[in-house]
């Protein structure tokens, strides 16, 4: 064996090389091509390799496109709101008062309907919201409503509310891991120095739980925007979201480019929003010990 | 006051529970239930519709087909895993932090960005579309997850053992054979199962990039559309989220049986 190849370095970078080829061949390569693929012109059924920003044009002034954004955004926004802000006494409770033998049950449990079929979770949402589904046929039958309720599905609050509670565990482990971080000398010594328990979790316990509610709105909000099946199978087809619209144009209308540019777009927005949204929390990031 | 707040809390956590385990309930009720729509009251209880899912041939050729699939995808995963979490938690190299970005990337990417990159490159390739492609983009997504389990099996080992069996005349191989692969065998079994559960009820990706080859959860799509047969997807749905509990908890049981193997205390869970 040459002797370069044996320091740390060369066999990390051995060890890391197939799984790293992996990625670069099935995840960034793909990831490029369609970045490509959005300055690229759209020939019938052909891509014609001519360089062009007229996808990006078309994008930003189609009144649809905006509209599927900011429906994706709102409702992404809204499932983060009501997760995190849901799961945060589910996690504080989990750190601070469930036992510690017993804490590994605990999250189990939260964690078991996660690995669920999504598909299945999304479909039961829609068997219980239907118009001849549980919660109309229910309350059918003890009497409480003669005619089923209609603004129960198809809607966006049916939107949100079925993702809001596909990604509620995303929402508490991190939350949970960040204020398991937390020294509980410090409590105690916001306690000692007068602080009611209020302004103690106000002053010390949430802004060393911070971290975990920034990765807890990320890990939420990013996946959210991009949901393909629920708005397909709660929305029933009627409200889009932008997974919607770049499914419709890479397949249904096969212009690649043009989804492409949507799918490019519409991750840059992502991106910058959850950049501003770092960028904002920026005094809770700072490393320390 | 410490532990009315406490109860206060317990309340909440049960009630959110209770909120996050209601639409799975269902299923059983629903797929016992001796009526052909979802809807209260309940009419008695039947097994026919478990005997229409045993004996519908589309759905054992899609059971077949999420079979294969789940098992190439995790075993692929674990192992490119091993590779990854090995590396990482034992070597500082170069540009670690991008590239264990770049492969744990597609925890965080919208299933939809992954799948129609994937989709356009693929065909580009003059592949076609089969379970073959989405053994391939099942790999993809279900490699952070094992790596993430497999990292923490890794980061536990103490090296001195290692170094131990080097002094003891063992080469590079044999050391990782004997000594390091039996400590972190109960990680690489919860990384297969973990993989193994995510690939069968992984839909967006099957849903693309299996051209006409069905799998359970797109099977179970494409039946949706049909209120005749939404109470044998009840059925169905309670056997693999039975499948599903059954496989996370044997390897959450795997999971903890290697922190303990390596003597560290439990914090629980995976992610």
């Amino acid at each position: 064996m040459a002797a370069g190849n044996s320091t740390e370095a060369g066999q990390g970078l051995r060890l890391i090389a197939p799984p790293l080829l992996y990625a670069i061949l099935l995840l960034a390569v793909p990831l490029l091509t369609i970045l490509a693929f959005s300055f690229f012109k759209d020939g019938y059924l052909t891509i014609v390799r001519e360089f062009t920003v007229e996808n990006y044009v078309a994008t930003w002034t189609d009144p649809i496109f905006r509209t599927i954004l900011l429906r994706s955004l709102w409702v992404a926004g809204l499932v983060t709101l009501f997760t995190v802000a849901l799961s945060f006494p589910v996690a504080y409770f989990l750190s601070f008062v469930v036992a510690s033998e017993r804490k590994a049950m605990w999250i189990f449990l939260i964690t078991i309907p996660f690995w669920t079929s999504y598909l299945i979770r999304v479909f039961l949402w829609k068997v219980i919201l239907g118009y001849n589904g549980v919660i109309n046929s229910g309350l059918k039958s003890v009497g409480l409503i003669e005619q089923p309720l209609q603004f129960l599905l198809y809607n966006t609050g049916s939107i949100v509310l079925t993702l809001s509670h596909s990604y509620a565990p995303f929402a508490i482990l991190p939350i949970y891991v960040a204020l398991e971080k937390i020294d509980r000398a410090l409590l105690e010594a916001g306690r000692d120095l007068g602080e009611s328990r209020l302004m103690t979790f106000w002053r010390v316990t949430l802004p060393l739980a911070m971290p975990g509610v920034v990765a807890a709105v990320l890990i939420v909000f990013i996946p959210t925007i991009g949901d393909y099946v629920t708005p397909t199978v709660i929305g029933g087809g009627k409200i889009p979201m932008v997974a919607n619209m770049i499914q419709a144009q890479m397949l249904d209308i096969d212009n690649k480019p043009l989804g492409s540019a949507i799918a490019i777009s519409s991750m840059a927005v992502v991106a910058a929003l959850s950049m501003v949204f770092l960028w904002l929390n920026r005094r809770f990031l700072r490393v320390r010990a | 006051m410490r532990r009315f707040q406490g109860s206060g809390l317990r309340v909440y956590a049960v009630l959110y529970l209770a909120f996050l385990y209601a639409p799975i309930a269902l299923l059983p009720i629903f797929a016992f239930n001796n009526a052909t729509v979802i809807a209260f009251p309940l009419q008695g209880f039947t097994t026919e519709w478990f005997g229409q899912m045993v004996q519908n041939a589309a759905l054992r050729q899609a059971l077949l087909n999420s079979l294969i699939i789940a098992v190439s995808a995790s075993v692929l995963a674990t192992c490119l895993g091993i590779f990854a979490a090995r590396a990482s938690t034992r070597f500082r190299f170069p540009g670690r932090g991008p590239i264990m970005g770049l492969i744990m990337l597609p925890l965080v990417l919208p299933e939809i960005i992954v799948a129609m990159s994937l989709l356009v490159v693929l065909l580009a390739a003059g592949l076609s579309l089969s379970i073959l492609t989405v053994i391939l983009g099942h790999t993809l997504i279900c490699m952070p997850y094992a790596i993430a389990i497999l990292s923490t099996a890794f980061s536990s080992l103490d090296r001195s053992l290692e170094e131990a069996a080097y002094d003891l005349g063992e080469t590079k191989w044999s050391a990782f054979r004997l000594v390091i692969l039996p400590l972190v065998m109960p990680g690489i079994i919860s990384a297969l199962l973990m993989s193994f559960t995510i690939s069968l009820d992984e839909f967006i990706i099957a849903f693309f990039l299996a051209g006409n080859q069905p799998t359970l959860p797109t099977y179970i799509f494409s039946q949706l559309r049909f209120p005749k047969s939404i109470p044998m997807i009840m059925a169905l749905g309670t056997v693999l989220v039975v499948m599903s509990i059954a496989l996370v908890t044997l390897a959450e049981y795997f999971r903890r049986r290697g922190v303990a193997r390596t003597g560290q205390t439990d914090s629980g869970g995976f992610l």
